[in-house]
């Protein structure tokens, strides 16, 4: 007598005929996406944020407590080591990011990942490293308020970035701010970020003329800084954690959202996009 | 040698000084004071080999103390900038002890607030540009950011030239090489003029068939 035959003897890239079934969403979209169903009520608990950035400052009040930090090294091959971090913040930035997180999304638990410290030189590689890392961990959504320019860097970024998204890792990246060609913010399976104007810090627009898909507040934004101090400050760089703090509150909701899902969300709960309840 | 060196070496005999790249960067951050009403401008260029941040031009506050001084390249907020490659604008920084501390040390006065710029050149960051001070009354705008990118992107320029010019003078000044003769040859080419140097420039292009052959 022949054997059965296996359920799906080919990688399954495809829908075999009355299947449909097995794809039943977790989640029960309404006919109206608002703020409220994305996330009214949420505090971004259970969700793990990581600030891919230049450390951060344990301890600052803005900041909280931190789930864990570490920094990533670079040897003299380019091997790339991932240690505890014992030196913090070495230049204020991560720590204003974290900040930012942590005020919109406050029970989200945050994680540095240090990627500034072992020299110009070794930099896109610590990036390039760090960010692999971070993916590897499965967080939930990645801040990197920063890029690269090196164009050789742009094709590694890319896969990992891709990986991230099919991982369910959100990668939320600043747009540059010059006129410059930078990575990973350029690539369409992270949520690209740029500033507007505005004082509130959960306004956000999205932007129907790629390659940046959403403003959100990045002028005078008052941030954490070294020292347990605050400071202002404008750029990019501050508009990105505005928006990595709304994924941490809508993902505090709906947890199975995948990255196209939870962009979906953004878009149509953005202020320039009907559907919103206010 | 190779063939950039060569070149370089006779680009070195016919450009202008270091000094003229000087006043160009010079020049930079004086506009850049002038044009955000800032206290203080400063220019930093990446030192390939000791991989750090080299004050090379610095207009108004601090300026005499800071020419040469040395920052990290990837700590501090130059550092970031220039691994990022992404501008910072920060107010009230002062409540930063730290930073505070350490400004007051090299420059003798702390500012309130700066902005950061990358001067960036095909890729590849080669410095800093620092705007310390602008009025405090003034909110920065976003179209005051997009200034600060486009000046920035001259100042690489700028920059670019000078890094160039180092180079070719570093090519000059070893003096046994075959590019460093070119170089001199160049050099007292340029320093001729009337018959001698048509006779010259004649017996170059003898010497330029000659090699063809």
């Amino acid at each position: 007598m022949a054997e059965p035959a296996p359920e799906r003897p080919l990688p399954a890239w495809s829908l075999p005929a009355g299947s449909a079934e097995s794809l039943a969403l977790p989640t029960e979209w309404p006919g109206r996406v608002t703020r409220e169903w994305a996330w009214g009520g949420s505090t971004g608990n259970g969700v793990r944020v990581c600030i891919l950035d230049s450390g951060i400052e344990a301890d600052h009040p803005d900041v909280g407590e931190l789930a864990g930090a570490v920094a990533v090294e670079v040897g003299d091959g380019d091997e790339i080591s991932v240690v505890e971090d014992v030196e913090g913040d070495l230049c204020g930035h991560g720590t204003a990011c974290a900040g930012i997180v942590r005020s919109i999304a406050k029970d989200c638990e945050l994680f540095s990942v240090r990627v500034l410290g072992a020299g110009f030189t070794g930099s896109g590689t610590a990036l390039l490293g760090g960010l692999r890392w971070a993916v590897e961990q499965g967080f939930d959504v990645i801040n990197m308020s920063l890029s690269t320019t090196k164009s050789h860097f742009a094709g590694l970024l890319h896969e990992v970035a891709d990986l991230a998204y099919f991982r369910r890792t959100v990668l939320v990246a600043s747009a540059h701010n010059m006129p410059v060609e930078s990575y990973p913010w350029r690539f369409s399976s992270v949520i690209s970020v740029g500033s507007h104007e505005e004082p509130d810090a959960e306004t956000f627009y999205y932007n129907p003329s790629p390659p940046v898909e959403f403003f959100a507040r990045g002028v005078d934004v008052e941030i954490a800084w070294l020292g347990k101090a605050r400071a202002r400050s404008t750029g990019n760089s501050f508009a990105t954690p505005h928006m990595s703090g709304i994924c941490a509150l809508i993902l505090g909701k709906h947890p199975e959202l995948t990255p196209f899902q939870l962009k979906s969300a953004l878009y149509l709960t953005a202020n320039n996009v009907e559907g919103r309840d206010d | 040698m190779t063939d950039d060196g060569l070149r370089a070496a006779v680009a070195a005999g016919v450009l202008a000084s270091e000094d003229s790249h000087r006043a160009l960067l010079q020049a930079t951050v004086e506009v850049a004071r002038g044009i955000f009403y800032a206290k203080a401008s400063s220019v930093l260029l990446y030192d390939e080999r000791t991989d750090e941040l080299v004050f090379e031009a610095v207009a108004g506050e601090g300026s005499e103390k800071l020419i040469g001084e040395r920052l990290p390249s990837s700590t501090g907020i130059g550092g970031w900038v220039l691994v990022t490659r992404q501008p910072i604008v920060l107010d009230d920084v002062s409540q930063d002890p730290r930073f505070a501390e350490e400004a007051a040390k090299k420059t003798g006065f702390v500012p309130k607030g700066l902005m950061c710029v990358p001067l960036i050149h095909q890729e590849e960051p080669l410095g800093v540009l620092y705007v310390l001070d602008r009025p405090q009354e003034s909110r920065f705008s976003l179209q005051e950011m997009e200034l600060l990118g486009l000046f920035g992107h001259q100042a690489a320029i700028a920059l670019d030239l000078l890094r160039k010019a180092r180079r070719a003078k570093a090519v000059l000044e070893d003096a046994d090489t075959d590019s460093a003769l070119l170089a001199r040859v160049a050099e007292n080419l340029e320093e001729l003029d009337g018959q001698r140097r048509a006779a010259g420039v004649e017996l170059l292009r003898s010497l330029e068939a000659l090699f063809k052959h």
